[in-house]
């Protein structure tokens, strides 16, 4: 039985991640998971320079689901490349890279950054919907999406996935967007805006007021996008999205992910990544199915 | 994964629940290494068995007790998890993971011991630790708890809003009241509690520690939800942010912005 998946030329092990914001660079949950047996470790968005985020609170917990507006906060890509690249290569799992940037160059910068760094892929995020500038606000733009996509392409070297915002009314406009732009996958969803309120004290929750949500509640929103989305475009959809168990996994890979990444969930379980792993293997002997791959965009129609 | 191992995900069970004060609920748990590493000042994550509540609710430590691996949270009804775990009974399970974030140090020196609300809890496992001198000083809204507890430790000072017991007013107005002085200060409470004790200590000079609280998601350190602004750059954040569930929950006062 093979659960090893390739994503643009990449091989991991298996197609179980990390969602970016989750789990920092993997060294805090390393006392839970063993970090070896994770197909990738997608790290906490990165941007040129530190970014302190946003007042907190910072997070909120909803019904089924969690609401966050952490803002981006990251140590830089100078002190990212000292301490998190080298904690990472010391286990047998692929490095994703999440970059973050208020602006184009930002983004090309820190792409820059990591040519000649033992990296394997590349997360652009273009959808974070907590920070004013970048983020969100060039991914929900098909158009701005194909340019950015473009821009980054041309100064990458490792291979590029580009992460979509599912506040959009139509998916597979942006998917194709980047695709067109060049992008070698995509990965969705990113959270979507949300916002909660105190009745009794009559304010917004978040300080940021608005949110992005995340957890099991999104979950059916993200396999019917990664479902639209691997029908629409020819390169690897990584899916993610509300994933809490293996059965949440293999419906997003029969939906059409390649690989799939649990991010809230390492909140509610810290070692869920490995519970999610050996369900993924035992639903495979029980359906008898030799190779994961197999199994990708195998719903019937 | 063992060696080095601090943090631990257990299933605890539950030994006793009462209620100790309205609202307020003592709960002894049975853990194995979470009680064998924890130390005065530290916390846990308690999961709920509600699958529709994500999030930990992170708890401070009120007793250690390494000997029978047991340890004991005194918590605030503050919403539906901390709802949810007041109706459990003895014999049921919690998933627990700990312990958590830094804890106090443990200088020998002349101390305060000031715990306001639900602060109050985690002092009283330092108590028990410091085997200086020690003066304690509780702040209560209304209802007192763990009085007893804290009684057997050392001698108390009160304060309640609403003069029901001992000084009426805050924990400073009973020190100022009670003529007490202090070499370190130790201090876990409401932000405004936090903040008027910082300013006392800075004021006469005293070494002060404080511990702190923030809305945390995953409690160890990974997604920079419970930050606290810091007034040099942080060596991990790398910026003026320290993570209140890591690096905290106890900083030096200067070292944090109220």
């Amino acid at each position: 039985m093979s659960l090893k998946t390739e994503l643009c030329g990449v091989t991991l092990n298996n197609p179980v991640m990390t969602a970016s914001g989750t789990f920092g660079s993997g060294a805090e949950f390393s006392e839970f998971v063993d970090l070896n047996r994770l197909g990738a470790v997608v790290t906490k968005g990165v941007a040129s320079v530190p970014w302190e985020g946003n007042p907190t609170p910072r997070v909120a917990e909803t019904y089924g689901g969690m609401l966050n507006a952490v803002g981006l906060q990251n140590p830089g890509i100078d002190l990212f490349i000292e301490r998190d690249i080298p904690f990472l290569t010391q286990f047998d799992t692929r490095i994703i890279v999440n970059v973050c940037g208020h602006s184009v160059p930002e983004y090309v910068e820190v792409v820059e950054r990591l040519a000649d760094q033992p990296v394997d892929l590349l997360e652009i995020n273009i959808s974070c919907p907590n920070v004013r500038e970048g983020g969100i606000a060039f991914g929900q733009d098909a158009r701005m999406v194909e340019r950015i996509t473009q821009e980054i392409k041309r100064h990458a070297r490792q291979p590029v996935i580009m992460k979509l915002s599912p506040n959009v009314t139509d998916i597979t406009e942006t998917a194709r967007a980047a695709e067109a732009g060049g992008a070698d996958a995509l990965s969705m969803i990113n959270t979507l805006t949300g916002m909660k309120i105190d009745i009794n004290r009559r304010s917004f929750v978040l300080a940021n007021r608005t949110g992005g949500l995340s957890g099991p509640a999104i979950h059916p929103v993200a396999v019917r996008m990664v479902y639209e989305s691997a029908r629409a475009v020819d390169i690897p959809i990584i899916g993610m999205g509300g994933i809490r168990t293996a059965e949440d996994a293999i419906e997003m890979i029969l939906a059409g992910a390649t690989a799939v990444a649990v991010g809230t969930a390492n909140f509610t379980n810290p070692g869920v990544t490995m519970e999610i792993l050996a369900g993924i293997r035992s639903y495979m002997q029980e359906q008898q199915v030799g190779d994961i791959r197999e199994l990708v965009g195998a719903v019937h129609e | 994964m063992d060696k080095g191992r601090e943090r631990f995900e257990e299933t605890a069970i539950i030994i006793r629940q009462e209620e100790i004060a309205e609202g307020i609920y003592s709960m002894w748990l049975h853990v194995d290494r979470i009680a064998e590493y924890a130390r005065a000042g530290q916390f846990v994550s308690v999961y709920c068995n509600d699958g529709s509540r994500l999030l930990p609710r992170p708890i401070s430590i009120c007793e250690i007790d390494a000997l029978d691996g047991a340890i004991r949270l005194v918590y605030r009804v503050a919403g539906k998890g901390t709802d949810e775990f007041s109706f459990l009974h003895t014999g049921q399970q919690l998933r627990v993971v700990g312990p958590l974030g830094n804890g106090f140090p443990q200088k020998r020196k002349k101390a305060f011991l000031i715990g306001g609300g639900i602060g109050i809890p985690p002092m009283l496992e330092l108590a028990r630790q410091l085997s200086c001198e020690k003066q304690i000083i509780l702040g209560f809204r209304d209802e007192l708890f763990l009085l007893d507890e804290f009684r057997e430790q050392g001698k108390v000072y009160l304060a309640t809003e609403d003069g029901s017991a001992g000084t009426k007013g805050n924990v400073l107005d009973a020190i100022r009241e009670n003529g007490l002085s202090a070499d370190i200060i130790y201090a876990c409470g409401p932000r405004p509690m936090l903040g008027a004790v910082k300013g006392y200590a800075a004021e006469r000079g005293i070494e002060c520690w404080i511990s702190m609280e923030e809305r945390m998601a995953c409690g160890i350190g990974a997604c920079l939800a419970c930050v606290c602004r810091s007034r040099e750059r942080d060596a991990h954040t790398n910026v003026k942010n320290k993570r209140v569930c890591k690096d905290g929950p106890v900083f030096r006062a200067e070292e944090v912005e109220l």
